[in-house]
């Protein structure tokens, strides 16, 4: 069953062709690894399987929604956890009123969000002594372990994480690695883009290399889904 | 696999046709005729007092009459047909809607200016002052006339032109739910209208002067629809351009030889590894 | 929890958010506000002050003053969610964009509210004016504080996704507020007693300005948030 499937997609910032034909597969379970040099169309591309992109043409199916169309895009988001290279959280805020905030804000009632908050900041070491925090004196390695701790708790079936170990010390990444690795064993999806290669090849993902706003090795269009558990990534393309 | 631009490219240099051409000639014609009714061929209005004995009336300012009550009834076309379209845009989403609502708003504010500028050479005489605060009407399409110099304001700005034309489609609309709301308080503030003192009603319309105002109806609306066809025409080659630079981008960004750079960035990275 | 209750506490939880973060920031409170007082002496100067001037003008001059710094804090609200992130993040929450402007303009509002009172107190203070009917000032302050929070929000969403447009809000959003302004110091001149008209007629219009502008704004805020 594929998770994102994409048929020369184009989307466009602005009048910018930022992808010009995106093909790519890819199944439930895998871990990706998506790869290129910059302006190659990673961040676009990871936005627009997160549902914030029209395509301009071409097909994109994300967890069996048509994204071309309006409401496909609305439902897909729901689903999808997206780090980008901003925190999503409002400086102002304690760290506590970001996480309360944004998990009901996707719909979690008072009691399922404070459980899974607190889950969620265990998983991610942000301590009681931080809850308390505006976000604006936290460090950057603090406000992305919180942002991850917000998207952890809407539990999304597709994760798709923009350079997460950027910035991070050795103990952030290593908490990054471990949320990885835990969500691809509870059977989700997980597309990253990164240029720490060393760090992200020890989950043995599918490398996907884009360039020039196209996927030029390793789309996985033609190769059939793993038949085996989803831990195992190695793709041949 | 290449897109299409959803416009056609065309070799025009010139947003004229046979058919723009002779509406344009027309339009010429039957504005000069009605040049010459407006002002010379028919009178000025003259009334005598019954009492005093004394002329009163609108004088030769009656004649700009004949222009500005038709220009105000197009303007209304105008900015209604840009509503519609703006209703277009949001629900159907085609090019077609978004200049068509662009060009009515534009062609409209060059009414409603025109509208408030003859009103204004009108009440000079007539009322005695260049503008009136307590004319209901006047006040009415001087809000309505800033409402779409601020829509005409947002579409020149700069931005993804998909938002701009969804923005300025909701500005439109807004505008025109609200010109009853701003014709009521106005209404309201000011019990009495200058614009009832001297009206249409007290003038004798009939034969000559009748003829003359039917025209220059017929008249302003031709010039409206020549106007029209004209920015509609540039819109939608504006349009066809904007399309083609993108498809072209999009030919360009495919047409980049990832080669060299795949092959950089992999080999740095392995090198890292 | 039925589909209304779920709509109520999404704008609540909105609403809570705008205002907490007001009330960490206290950027209203420590800017907007002391402009609105501003507006008044500055018109006191131009004026040329004398109590007897002042109070007939009294109505006009306030609620020029609450629309100019109304610009100010609906300014303040769009841009909330312009930096980190948290504009897309919202629209990858799920939280529907009715419940996203009400609660918006529900904080706006109760920030206008807080602007007018203190602008009265400025009124009583400054020009010497004294309120004749607390209720209807009270009421069509809150109905005028209504119609101005609800195009506001609007129009700084329409304006704020162009990417720092300012200087367009005061264009696109004062001509369609005329009704508000004529409407509202009307029934201030009638609640301060400067002038005999009937305040509660005109506050039913202002009443009927809200509703239409809530309800628009409400079904027009998706078109622009949402893709």
């Amino acid at each position: 069953m594929s998770v994102v499937e994409l048929r020369a997609a184009v989307a466009l910032l602005g009048r910018f062709p930022a992808l010009s034909g995106v093909d790519l597969t890819i199944h439930a379970g895998e871990t990706v690894l998506l790869r290129g040099p910059n302006g190659a169309g990673k961040t676009t591309l990871l936005h627009l399987c997160a549902g914030l992109l029209r395509p301009e043409s071409g097909s994109v199916q994300v967890l069996d929604h048509d994204l071309t169309d309006g409401a496909g895009r609305r439902s897909v988001r729901r689903r999808v956890a997206l780090l980008g290279h901003t925190t999503g959280l409002y400086e102002d805020l304690t760290v506590g009123e970001n996480l309360r905030f944004w998990a009901r804000a996707a719909g979690l009632s008072t009691v399922d969000a404070d459980r899974r908050l607190d889950d969620a900041r265990k998983r991610l070491e942000v301590s009681d002594r931080l809850v308390d925090q505006p976000v604006h004196t936290l460090s950057a390695g603090q406000r992305r372990r919180t942002s991850l701790a917000a998207l952890l708790a809407r539990r999304p079936d597709l994760w798709l994480l923009d350079e997460p170990h950027a910035g991070l010390d050795q103990s952030g990444r290593d908490l990054v690695d471990g949320l990885i690795g835990d969500a691809v064993a509870a059977g989700g999806t997980v597309v990253v883009s990164s240029h720490e290669l060393d760090r992200v090849a020890a989950l043995s993902p599918r490398m996907v290399t884009l360039a020039g706003g196209a996927v030029v090795d390793g789309s996985g269009v033609d190769v059939p889904p793993p038949v085996t558990e989803p831990s195992i990534g190695q793709e041949d393309s | 696999m290449t897109v299409e631009p959803t416009i056609a490219a065309s070799t025009r240099d010139n947003t004229g046709s046979r058919g723009s051409r002779l509406l344009g000639a027309a339009t010429i014609v039957g504005l000069g005729v009605l040049g010459v009714l407006a002002f010379v061929l028919t009178d000025a209005d003259v009334r005598i007092h019954p009492t005093t004995g004394e002329e009163f009336g609108q004088f030769d300012a009656v004649r700009l009459l004949y222009v500005h009550v038709p220009l105000a009834v197009m303007t209304y076309v105008a900015f209604g047909l840009c509503a519609v379209a703006s209703l277009g845009v949001l629900i159907r989403r085609t090019p077609w809607w978004d200049v068509t609502a662009h060009a009515a708003a534009e062609v409209g504010t060059v009414f409603c200016g025109l509208v408030l500028v003859t009103g204004s050479i009108w009440g000079r005489p007539v009322w005695n002052t260049w503008w009136e605060w307590g004319d209901v009407r006047l006040m009415t399409t001087l809000v309505l006339f800033l409402m779409f110099a601020g829509y005409l304001a947002l579409r020149r700005t700069t931005g993804d032109p998909r938002s701009v034309s969804r923005r300025a489609a909701v500005v439109a609309l807004v505008a025109v739910l609200d010109i009853p709301l701003v014709n009521r308080s106005v209404e309201w503030w000011e019990n009495r209208t200058l614009h009832q003192q001297s009206t249409l009603n007290d003038l004798k319309i009939e034969d000559l002067t009748l003829f003359t105002l039917m025209l220059g109806f017929l008249m302003m609306g031709m010039v409206l629809a020549w106007l029209l066809l004209h920015r509609f025409r540039v819109g939608w080659l504006e349009r066809a351009a904007l399309d083609h630079a993108v498809a072209a981008a999009i030919a360009e960004r495919r047409a980049e030889t990832p080669d060299a750079e795949v092959r950089r960035s992999v080999g740095e990275t392995e090198d890292r590894s | 929890m039925s589909a209304l209750r779920v709509v109520l506490r999404d704008i609540r939880l909105v609403a809570a958010r705008d205002l907490r973060i007001e009330a960490r920031a206290r950027v209203v409170v420590d800017q907007v506000l002391p402009f609105a007082v501003l507006v008044l002496v500055l018109f006191g100067f131009a004026l040329d002050a004398d109590h007897r001037t002042l109070r007939t003008f009294a109505p006009g001059l306030f609620w020029v003053a609450v629309l100019l710094s109304a610009l100010l804090a609906v300014q303040r609200s769009a841009t909330l969610d312009a930096a980190d992130g948290t504009g897309d993040a919202l629209r990858m929450s799920g939280l529907p964009p009715v419940a996203r402007y009400l609660g918006r303009a529900a904080a706006v509002l109760v920030q206008l509210l807080v602007l007018e009172a203190v602008l009265v107190g400025g009124l009583v203070v400054l020009y010497g004016v004294s309120v004749e009917d607390w209720l209807l000032l009270g009421v069509a302050g809150l109905v005028a504080g209504v119609a101005v929070a609800a195009a506001g929000t609007l129009y700084g969403a329409l304006a704020l996704g162009l990417g720092a447009r300012d200087t367009l809000l005061p264009v696109l959003v004062l001509p369609v507020l005329a009704p508000v302004l004529i409407g509202a110091t009307r029934a201030f001149d009638d609640a301060l007693g400067s002038a005999a008209v009937d305040g509660w007629a005109w506050t039913g219009l202002l009443a009927i300005a809200a509703l239409v502008l809530t309800v628009v704004g409400a079904s027009a805020h998706g078109a622009l948030v949402e893709d």
